[in-house]
């Protein structure tokens, strides 16, 4: 099915859930939307419901409270969904690793398809991680 | 028979109303974007954006009312069918029958009951907020509509035919030529932005307060047939105003559809400035606005109209 991973990919709806992160990525996720980079030219839109997102995006280390909200929201999104690691907590836990709310890596919660690190990542990475995302889509059509 | 299944189906039925309503609503994405000096999406963006919806998964949240769940977005949607082919076949061919102002004025108000319906039905508490907002807006906003409709049917010598009230305009100048007319239009466009769910009004579906609020828990095809019955509501409205009140005449067909789209243009225009210069509205606010400052003005406008002026 080609068509669909083409539609997909020009029409990705975000979901952002902010997993316990220090608000610096939320503010560059925000920075992605103002004139200066503006990903709405690709068709990149934030969306409030679970229910309408092709992509979810995580900032922030996981902590045990915050986890089983991702596990929850993962089984309401409708599939085809991919997820996006946005900053170092998500992708590695940074410095938070071993402490005593920590539950495990994000990857080992739900399949992860793209890292974006940075603390925090600039937008123009967060942009380059997506348009990562959006290659990935069109090449390995296995996924699922 | 091929002929009026075409007309139904392709000019100026479905197919028609939809390419045009899509492309008005990324205009009115595109000029949002321009006024906040961004570029915006291309123009295939809202074709791209609805078929894909298609390809999703459609989920059913535990706790719904499964038919309801899933019929009233089919029924939104084949209500916003219906009028847009009354609407573009009266505009365009000019096929009319008796009546039809009222059959409009019903058909366009299931849109929002469905939505409404289906928000109920779906048990989310924030559809459940959703909803709430939509009822005492709908109470709000179809009121003011109907004293600029009565404006419309007065200027037309009293008749509930879209016919007559084109007949009137062909002859005797547009309505928006008279200050009752100006007043109706006034009243119209603000009822159109609320239909339409656009910013000071869209309180009903406002994504960073509640999430989307009436459509939080659809997905796949239903979230489709929302936005498809959406992007015809963005054209058939602003035609339903047109043709009450705008309707200018020209002897060759070229003219005449140059004329309409640069009238459209305008309305979809106007409504993006008035979405981008406002922030959205508390529901109190909103009804104070529609019901002591809207509607005092219609009663003016009918008033204006029973003098003749």
């Amino acid at each position: 099915m080609k068509l669909k991973e083409k539609l997909l990919t020009k029409s990705l709806w975000v979901y952002h859930l902010s997993a316990g992160s220090c608000n610096n990525c939320d503010i560059e996720i925000l920075d992605c939307l103002t004139p200066r980079f503006d990903i709405e030219r690709f068709g990149i839109q934030l969306v409030g419901s679970i229910r309408h997102a092709d992509v979810l995006l995580i900032t922030g280390a996981m902590n045990k409270k915050s986890a089983k909200i991702l596990k929850t929201l993962y089984e309401q999104a409708p599939k085809p969904l991919f997820v996006a690691a946005v900053g170092i907590c998500p992708c590695s836990q940074n410095l938070f690793k071993g402490s005593y709310p920590m539950l495990s890596a994000l990857d080992e919660i739900v399949p992860v398809n793209v890292y974006i690190p940075g603390c925090p990542p600039r937008p123009e990475a967060i942009i380059a991680g997506l348009a990562k995302l959006i290659n990935k889509i069109n090449t390995d059509r296995r996924h699922k | 028979m091929a002929k009026i299944i075409l007309q139904y189906l392709v000019f100026p039925g479905v197919a028609f109303s939809f390419f045009i309503g899509a492309m008005g609503f990324w205009l009115e994405r595109k000029l949002t974007a321009r006024f906040q000096y961004r570029i915006g999406p291309p123009w295939y963006q809202n074709f791209i954006d609805v078929a894909k919806l298609f390809f999703k998964e459609a989920l059913m949240p535990r706790g719904a009312t499964k038919t309801i769940f899933i019929a009233s977005p089919i029924i939104n949607l084949s209500a916003v069918i219906l009028v847009s082919i009354i609407l573009a076949n009266n505009y365009f061919l000019n096929i009319s029958f008796v009546g039809d102002v009222i059959v409009i004025l019903y058909l366009l108000i299931i849109p929002s009951l469905f939505t409404i319906l289906g928000a109920l039905s779906s048990k989310n508490p924030l559809a459940l907020v959703g909803a709430a907002r939509e009822t005492k807006l709908m109470l709000a906003y179809e009121f003011v509509f109907i004293t600029s409709l009565i404006i419309a049917i007065i200027k037309s010598g009293n008749s509930i035919m879209m016919a007559d009230i084109t007949t009137m305009q062909v002859l005797n100048g547009p309505n928006i030529a008279s200050a009752s007319g100006i007043i109706a239009l006034l009243l119209s466009i603000f009822y159109a932005q609320a239909k339409l769910c656009i910013v000071p009004f869209d309180m009903a579906e406002a994504e960073q307060e509640i999430m989307a609020g009436t459509v939080i828990e659809y997905s796949g095809p239903l979230l489709g047939f929302y936005k498809i019955s959406k992007l015809m509501l963005y054209f058939s409205l602003p035609l339903f105003i047109i043709s009450l009140f705008i309707r200018i005449h020209a002897e060759s067909a070229f003219l005449r559809y140059l004329i309409f789209f640069a009238i459209y243009l305008l309305i979809i225009f106007i409504m993006s400035v008035i979405k981008n210069i406002n922030p959205r509205m508390r529901i109190k606010d909103a009804l104070g606005f529609f019901w002591f400052r809207l509607f005092p003005l219609g009663i003016l406008g009918i008033i204006l109209a029973l003098l003749g002026l």
